[in-house]
């Protein structure tokens, strides 16, 4: 199929079998490594993307269900060269090490800010635990959210 | 492992989608669990027919009588929309379902067809006494859930038709709500066991309940003979303690890789006796 979408703020149109997996079509296809596949069952979150704001496990999306909306992957976070505040809180807290997982956990914080740009600590680990981390034991992850959340409340007033 | 993409399909409408359906394909909602099935191999369709967004599967209409949930709707959509407000125990229980992504995508149809003795989703609605509302080429009909779910990923679905929407009858009075599952990690997690009641009381003595057990049977399981024996009872774990027995007898559990039968069984009656804690507690 043509299939007809926005990827981090652009429009793209790309031939693909609507069959495919949004994470091959990203991946293979688009070059958007961004997006890891941890599991590919929909237990690990590693690939989540937000499509229309909501999050969405790319593993078990198909291409035609993209057709239309508004895709973000984690390459669309940075802009005009600087990372996100929650790039930025990841690394000063020491929220990576291996970073597998970072862009699946950052997806899913940058969803729940959206909705929720005061999050509790509670809400924060809540909306987080469809995200597996095997390195930093979400702690760090669960601060660099807050922190986050913070400065992006600051830099709004 | 499927390594190669499965054909699929966008009907335009509800039409063509009845079509592409009379024709062997299957219907894809929010894939969490069809997507998963394919890839294992276990589920090996000829072509998906993607319906998640067919405005006919999305309604949410409230009558006289109750609530219409148009299959296609999503767990976060319905946790969010005003009109479940009047159902919690159907919020209750989408809350615990999978993550926020897996209720960005899973849809309340789904979790009915997939026909899981774990469908977490699957207990609000044997509670709620609710009826199926199914379309094909040749009509519309309604089936109970209790009579749509016939055994462990089997339903009464006919070749060609499609869940169209899930009808929710309004309860009387004001039952308390409870559920809990138990499993081994908090997040999308399926269950070894859970209970799901709806416990009308007065004057602190049970009135009406329905208890609705997931994972313990070959389908979710109303154990009547334990609703009938609480009624009159008063709310208070010992009072109830004889019953467990009662339940854990109603049971049907296997064992598999989560937990063992003895367990399930064991868990199940423990349920049964939170259940009581819950409702005893002031609120």
């Amino acid at each position: 199929m043509r299939l007809r979408f926005r990827l981090n703020g652009r429009a793209v149109e790309v031939g693909v079998p609507p069959g495919r997996r949004l994470l091959d079509l990203l991946r293979e296809d688009l070059g958007l490594i961004g997006t890891k596949e941890g599991c590919g069952e929909g237990e690990c979150g590693a690939c989540t993307v937000l499509v229309d704001g909501k999050p969405r496990l790319a593993c078990l999306t198909l291409a035609l269900q993209v057709e239309g909306k508004e895709v973000l992957t984690v390459e669309g976070l940075a802009q005009g060269g600087k990372l996100h505040p929650l790039q930025e809180a990841l690394v000063e807290t020491g929220g990576v090490q291996c970073g597998f997982c970072t862009p699946g956990f950052l997806m899913a914080a940058y969803a729940l800010l959206l909705v929720n740009p005061r999050p509790s600590r509670e809400e924060v680990r809540a909306w987080l635990s469809g995200n597996l981390c095997r390195c930093t034991g979400y702690e760090q992850i669960v601060d660099a959210v807050l922190l986050a959340a913070e400065r992006m409340r600051d830099a709004r007033a | 492992m499927r390594r190669r993409p499965i054909p699929a399909v966008k009907p335009a409408d509800l039409g063509e989608a009845l079509r592409y359906l009379a024709e062997g394909g299957k219907p894809l909602a929010g894939g969490t669990d069809l997507l998963v099935a394919i890839r294992k191999g276990t589920e090996n369709p000829p072509f998906l027919v993607y319906v998640g967004e067919l405005p006919e599967l999305r309604v949410l209409r409230e009558t006289a009588e109750g609530l219409e949930v148009g299959a296609a709707l999503t767990h976060a959509e319905l946790l969010a929309h005003p009109a479940t407000a009047r159902f919690p125990i159907l919020r209750q229980v989408l809350a615990t379902i999978g993550s926020p992504a897996i209720r960005a995508m899973g849809t309340l149809g789904g979790n009915l067809v997939t026909a899981s003795p774990a469908g977490d989703g699957l207990v609000a609605l044997y509670l709620l006494e609710a009826r199926v509302r199914l379309v094909s080429a040749a009509g519309e009909r309604e089936l109970p859930v209790a009579e749509f779910i016939q055994g462990p990923r089997q339903t009464a679905l006919r070749p060609g038709e499609l869940v169209r929407a899930l009808f929710l009858p309004y309860l009387e009075g004001q039952p308390l709500s409870f559920f809990r599952k138990v499993g081994r990690r908090q997040a999308l997690v399926i269950a070894v066991a859970s209970l799901g009641a709806l416990v009308w009381v007065e004057g602190g003595r049970v009135a009406q309940a329905r208890l609705a057990l997931g994972s313990v049977a070959p389908t979710v399981l109303r154990p009547r003979e334990v609703e009938q024996a609480l009624v009159g009872r008063p709310v208070r774990p010992e009072a109830w303690a004889d019953l467990v027995p009662l339940l854990c007898a109603a049971t049907q559990p296997i064992s598999d890789l989560r937990a063992s039968a003895e367990y399930r069984r064991k868990v199940a009656g423990r349920l049964l006796l939170a259940l009581a804690q819950a409702l005893a507690r002031p609120a």
